[in-house]
C-alpha cells in the first residue's frame, strides 16, 4: 500500500518545527509501523536528505523508548500497543498518517519525534525505591506475600516508562506514571516502611519538574500501552492522605523523613 | 601466551571465600576518593554502578539510551535462576553448577561457574528486597518453573516480564544513588574510546549523542557493562542499538577477546515474515514448559495444522530427547529445528517454522491458566503475526540471540588490561559454548552486585586515587583519533547506506558463520567480510553532520566494527575444529547429528589479541581443567 505521511520535523530545542509531506510507498501490512518509517528514512537518504529522527530500541514493547503521537493519539489508535508492536495491517491505502512528538511541558523537544523525558527519571530518583542496600537482606521467602496483593503490584510494576500517559494528558500530568510506583511498593510490606515519604517526594518532584495535575480525564489509562488503571492514581491519593495529620496537615514524622532525604 | 583464569587454589566451595579473604580492602574513607566509569546500566552496570556507588566511591555511569532503564536486559523474558531448592525437587549449588557447565558443553571456567551458582540464591533475597514482584503461590511463597537443561524447577519469574522486573529493581538502587550524590549519570552518550594510561585503563572519551561533543572521563578504574554482540547478524532478538564497540575498541587497545565464536541461536522466536523485517522478537524459552514442538511427518504437507491428525505430526524434540523432551538446552532445540525444515517439513509460507502447540496444555489445565503463565507472549505473537495462538499453534524459529564469548576476563573480571573489568554479557566467563535459559539475568547480576565490589577494591588499593587527569596526552590521543574517525565516515558521502550494509553482512554471517558452519562457509566468509569492508569505506552514505543528533552517524559508528568484529567470529569459528554448544561445524558430528566434541585439542579459552585490522590476530589459550565435573558426551536423551 501507498501512504501519505506528515511528519513533525525539528531541527532542535531552539526551532520551531513544522509538518512536512513525505510519500511511503510499497509497505507491506506486516510491516510494523517503526519498519515503514526505515523505509522512508531509506528513502530520504538516498535522496542526501536527514531522516526522520525517532526513539526506539527493543522493539518488542517493553524498553519504552517510542514516543510518537499518531494521528493525534499517543502510540496510535490499537489498545495496550506501544508504536513498535503497532503494524501496518491497520492502516489502509491512501491513509494519510500525521506523526508528533509527546508533546508535554516536562518534555521539551530535542529533535523530530524525539523528546526529553529524564523528568520521569527525576521523580524516581526523588524517592520511588526502596532503600535497601545490597546484601544483609533476610531470606526471600521469609516476606510472604498474599498472591493478589503480588499480582497487583505486578499490574503496576509493569509500566514501561514511556510517557504516553504525559502526551496524552490535558495537563500534561505524570500522576499515572507516578502513581504506578506509588502504588506497586506501598502494596508490598518491603516497600510499605517507606510508603510515606515516598508518596510525598514523588508528587513533590513531580510538580517541581513541570507536570501538571490530574482533573480525572482518563485519557493516560487510554494511552498506555501496558494498560494501566486510573485506580492506581486513586491508591496514591490514599498513601498521600494517609500522610497527613488530623488537621489535615502533613503529619510531623512524615516531614521529619522526608527531611533526612539529601537534597539535590 | 598461555593465559591465567587466577583462580583460587583449594576446594570449590571454599574458592570463592578463600579469595574474598585474598582480597585488598579500601579504607571507607578513602573510598570516595576513587573514581570509577561504569558503561551501561542494563544488569551488570546498573547493579554494578550502584552498588560501588552505596559502598561511597565516585562512580561516572554511561548509557546511550535517553534512560537507564532501558538497557536490553529489560527484555529477558522468562526468569532467573536460583539454587534456591524451594521446590524441594533435588536442586543445589552443586547441581546448578554441574547444570551451567555441562549445559556449556565444558567449555567454561569451573571455578566461576561455582561462584555463580553460589551466590545466585543472593540475588534472589536482594531483588525481592528491593521489591521485584516474583510470581507467588496462594500461600505467599515465590513460586518456579522449569527452564532448558535442567530437571529441576528453579527459575523464579515475574510474568513474562522477568528482565523488565530485575532491571527496574536495579535501576531503582541506582536511582537512589543518583539522588545521593554517589552515582553521576550521563545517559544519550556513547562510548568511543578506551584511554590507557601507562598500559592501565584510566578513562574513556565518549560523544553526547544530543549535542555530537566528544567529552573525557578520566578514573580509577573503568567496568564495561555493555552486553552482547547478536547485532553483528543484523537480525537477532536485541535492541536495535545494542552493538560491540565498547568492547571490540577495548580489545583494539589491548584488551584479548575471548571464544567469539560462541554465539547462541534461541529455538522459539517469531519467524523472518520479509526482507524488510529490522528485528526478530523472542518468544520465552518457558512456553516450553507447557508448548510442543512438531512439525509435519510428511514433507511439503500443506494442511492446516489443526487438520493434520496426530499419528501424522513428528514432536521430534520428544522423540529424540525423550528425557528432556521440550526442554532440551536451545543449542540442541535449534539445531533440532533447522534439521526438520532443512528436510523440507517446515511450516508457514516461508517453509522456516515449527509449530509450538499449547492445545494440550489448554486442555489439560484450562486457558485461563494459560493465559495467567503466559498472557502477555501471547498477546506479543497476535501483535506481530495477527494469529491467536489459544486456537493454532505459534509458528516459531531460531534467531540469534546471546553471545557467550566475550571480553577475556580472570576470576576477578579484571581483563588483560589492568584496570578494566568486564562484567555480564560482554564478558566470556561462565556459559562456555552454550548458554542456559533464565542464567544470563543471573549472571548480570551476581557480577554486578556481588562479585565486582569486591574485585574492583583489590586492583584500587594497589594504585593512589586519582592519578591520571582528561589533561594527559592520551586523552589528546584518544580524541584525535575520536575526531578523525567520525570525519571520515562523513566525508565519504557514497551510494549505499549503513543499513544496507549492516544487513549485507548479517546475509554473510547467518549463511556462513551461523547455525551450521563448515571449513569452507567460514573461508568464503573470511573472503566476504572484507571485501564489503572495503566498500563500506568507499560507498557508505552518512547524512548530517558531527554537531548535533545523528542516529545514522550512531549506526555508521557501529556498523564499521561489526564489519572487522565479524571477521573475527569467522577466524575463531575456523580455528575451532570441533563441534561444541552454540559451535557446530558440520564436519564434526557424531553418527546421530549430534556435536562432536574434542578436548584433547580444544579444551581451552581461546583469547585473541589484536594485532592490526587487515592482520592475523593472535591467539592465546587459557587450558580448562575439569577437577569436578568430568567432561562427557553431553546427551539429553
Amino acid at each position: 500500500m501507498n501512504l501519505t505521511l506528515y511528519v513533525w520535523r525539528q531541527k532542535n530545542a531552539d526551532d520551531r518545527g513544522r509538518l512536512e509531506q513525505y510519500e511511503a510507498h510499497g509497505i507491506s501490512p506486516e510491516m510494523s509501523f517503526l519498519e515503514m518509517l526505515d523505509i522512508v528514512n531509506e528513502d530520504l537518504i538516498k535522496k542526501a536528505t536527514e531522516p526522520i529522527a525517532f526513539d526506539h530500541d527493543c522493539r518488542e514493547g517493553i524498553c519504552g523508548s517510542c514516543s510518537q503521537v499518531i494521528n493525534g493519539v499517543p502510540h496510535g489508535q490499537e489498545e495496550k500497543t506501544s508504536v513498535c508492536q503497532l503494524h501496518m495491517r491497520h492502516f489502509k491505502d491512501g491513509d494519510a498518517i500525521y506523526i508528533e512528538p509527546w508533546r508535554a511541558r516536562a518534555f521539551p523537544v530535542i529533535k523530530d519525534l524525539i523528546v526529553d523525558r529524564s523528568a520521569l527519571d527525576r521523580i524516581i530518583q526523588a524517592g520511588g525505591y526502596i532503600s535497601s542496600h545490597t546484601g544483609g537482606v533476610p531470606d526471600a521467602n521469609s516476606i510472604l506475600i498474599p498472591k493478589d496483593d503480588a499480582e497487583k503490584a505486578m499490574d503496576a510494576a509493569e509500566c514501561i516508562g514511556c510517557g504516553a500517559c504525559v502526551a496524552a494528558c490535558p495537563n500534561g500530568s505524570a500522576m499515572l506514571f507516578a502513581a504506578a510506583k506509588v502504588s506497586h511498593l506501598a502494596m508490598l510490606p518491603q516497600g510499605q516502611v517507606e510508603a510515606a515519604r515516598r508518596v510525598r517526594v514523588m508528587t513533590e518532584e513531580m510538580m517541581k519538574q513541570g507536570f501538571g495535575n490530574c482533573t480525572n480525564h482518563y485519557e493516560c489509562q487510554a494511552a498506555c500501552p501496558k494498560g494501566i488503571k486510573v485506580s492506581f492514581i486513586a491508591k496514591l491519593n490514599r498513601e498521600f492522605i494517609k500522610t497527613l495529620g488530623r488537621s489535615g496537615k502533613i503529619s510531623s514524622s512524615v516531614d521529619r523523613m522526608a527531611d533526612t532525604l539529601p537534597s539535590e | 601466551m598461555i593465559l591465567d583464569g587466577k583462580c583460587p587454589s583449594g576446594l570449590l566451595h571454599e574458592k570463592w571465600d578463600k579469595r574474598r579473604q585474598e582480597l585488598n580492602l579500601v579504607n571507607p574513607a578513602n573510598k570516595r576518593k576513587y573514581k570509577i566509569i561504569v558503561v551501561g546500566t542494563g544488569l551488570a552496570g546498573a547493579s554494578a554502578a550502584a552498588t560501588l556507588g552505596e559502598l561511597g566511591y565516585t562512580v561516572e555511569a554511561f548509557c546511550y539510551q535517553d534512560s537507564p532503564r532501558r538497557g536490553h536486559s529489560i527484555a529477558a523474558q522468562g526468569g532467573i535462576n536460583a539454587a534456591k531448592n524451594y521446590p524441594n525437587d533435588g536442586d543445589s549449588i552443586f547441581r546448578l553448577f554441574y547444570d551451567t557447565v555441562k549445559g556449556g558443553d565444558f567449555r567454561a571456567r569451573e571455578a566461576n561457574v561455582y561462584r555463580l551458582a553460589a551466590v545466585s540464591n543472593n540475588i534472589i533475597d536482594q531483588c525481592v528486597a528491593q521489591g521485584v514482584p516474583f510470581a507467588r503461590d496462594y500461600a505467599g511463597y515465590l513460586d518456579n518453573r522449569s527452564f532448558g537443561g535442567a530437571q529441576v524447577s528453579r527459575t523464579f519469574y515475574a510474568r513474562g516480564q522477568t528482565g523488565q522486573q530485575l532491571l527496574l529493581g536495579a535501576y531503582s538502587a541506582l536511582s537512589r544513588q543518583i539522588r545521593a550524590g554517589s552515582v553521576r549519570l550521563h545517559p544519550r552518550t556513547e562510548m568511543l574510546d578506551l584511554v590507557l594510561v601507562n598500559g592501565e585503563a584510566k578513562g574513556i572519551t565518549v560523544r553526547d549523542m544530543v549535542t555530537g561533543e566528544i567529552k573525557f572521563f578520566a578514573a580509577d578504574a573503568v567496568c564495561l557493562c555493555t552486553g552482547g554482540y547478536s547485532n553483528v547478524f543484523y537480525l537477532s532478538t536485541n535492541a536495535m542499538g545494542c552493538n560491540v564497540s565498547a568492547t571490540y575498541r577495548a580489545y583494539k587497545k589491548g584488551a584479548f577477546f575471548a571464544n567469539p565464536c560462541f554465539t547462541q541461536i534461541h529455538p522459539t522466536c517469531i519467524p523472518v515474515s520479509g526482507d524488510h523485517q529490522s528485528k526478530l522478537t523472542l518468544m520465552s524459552e518457558s512456553l516450553r514448559n507447557d508448548g510442543r514442538v512438531w512439525v509435519p511427518k510428511n514433507k511439503g504437507d500443506q494442511r492446516r495444522p489443526d487438520e493434520i491428525p496426530e499419528e501424522e505430526r513428528d514432536y521430534f524434540l520428544e522423540r529424540k530427547y525423550p528425557s528432556f523432551g521440550n526442554l532440551a538446552p536451545r543449542d540442541i532445540a535449534s539445531r533440532a529445528a533447522k534439521e526438520v525444515c532443512d528436510e523440507g517439513r517446515g511450516v508457514g509460507s516461508s517453509g522456516r517454522g515449527v509449530y509450538l502447540d499449547f492445545a494440550d496444555a489448554i486442555k489439560r489445565l484450562g486457558e485461563i491458566t494459560i493465559r495467567e503463565r503466559y498472557g502477555n507472549l501471547f498477546n506479543m505473537y497476535e501483535k506481530i503475526t495477527a494469529e491467536n495462538a489459544y486456537k493454532q499453534p505459534m509458528r516459531i524459529y531460531p534467531a540469534v540471540h546471546y553471545t557467550m564469548g566475550g571480553l577475556w576476563v580472570d576470576y576477578n573480571l579484571e581483563s588483560t588490561i589492568p584496570g578494566l573489568f568486564v562484567l555480564g554479557e560482554a564478558n566470556f566467563s561462565d556459559h562456555g559454548a552454550n548458554r542456559l535459559g533464565a542464567s544470563a539475568l543471573m549472571q548480570g547480576l551476581a557480577d554486578g552486585y556481588f562479585i565486582i565490589p569486591y574485585t574492583i577494591a583489590n586492583y584500587l588499593a594497589q594504585t593512589a586515587p586519582g592519578k591520571v587527569t582528561v589533561e594527559h596526552p592520551e586523552f589528546r590521543k584518544s580524541e584525535t583519533e575520536s575526531r578523525d574517525f567520525i570525519k571520515r565516515l562523513l566525508s565519504i558521502q557514497g551510494k549505499k547506506t549503513v543499513t544496507e550494509f549492516h544487513r549485507e553482512l548479517g546475509r554473510i554471517l547467518w549463511e556462513h558463520v551461523g547455525m551450521a558452519r563448515s571449513e569452507s562457509s567460514l573461508k568464503k566468509a573470511l573472503q566476504l567480510i572484507p571485501e564489503l569492508r572495503a566498500e563500506f569505506w568507499e560507498n557508505v552514505t552518512v547524512t548530517g553532520t558531527s554537531a548535533e543528533l545523528n542516529q545514522e552517524l550512531e549506526k555508521a559508528g557501529r556498523v564499521a566494527d561489526f564489519l572487522e568484529f565479524g571477521e573475527l567470529m569467522a577466524r575463531d569459528a575456523l580455528h575451532r575444529a570441533e563441534s561444541c554448544g552454540g559451535h557446530f561445524r558440520v564436519e564434526y558430528q557424531m553418527p546421530d547429528g549430534e556435536a562432536q566434541r574434542d578436548d584433547e585439542n580444544f579444551s581451552y579459552v581461546a583469547a585473541w589479541g589484536f594485532t592490526g585490522v587487515a592482520t592475523e590476530p593472535e591467539l592465546h589459550k587459557e587450558r580448562l581443567s575439569f577437577e569436578h565435573v568430568h567432561p562427557s558426551v553431553r546427551s539429553y536423551k
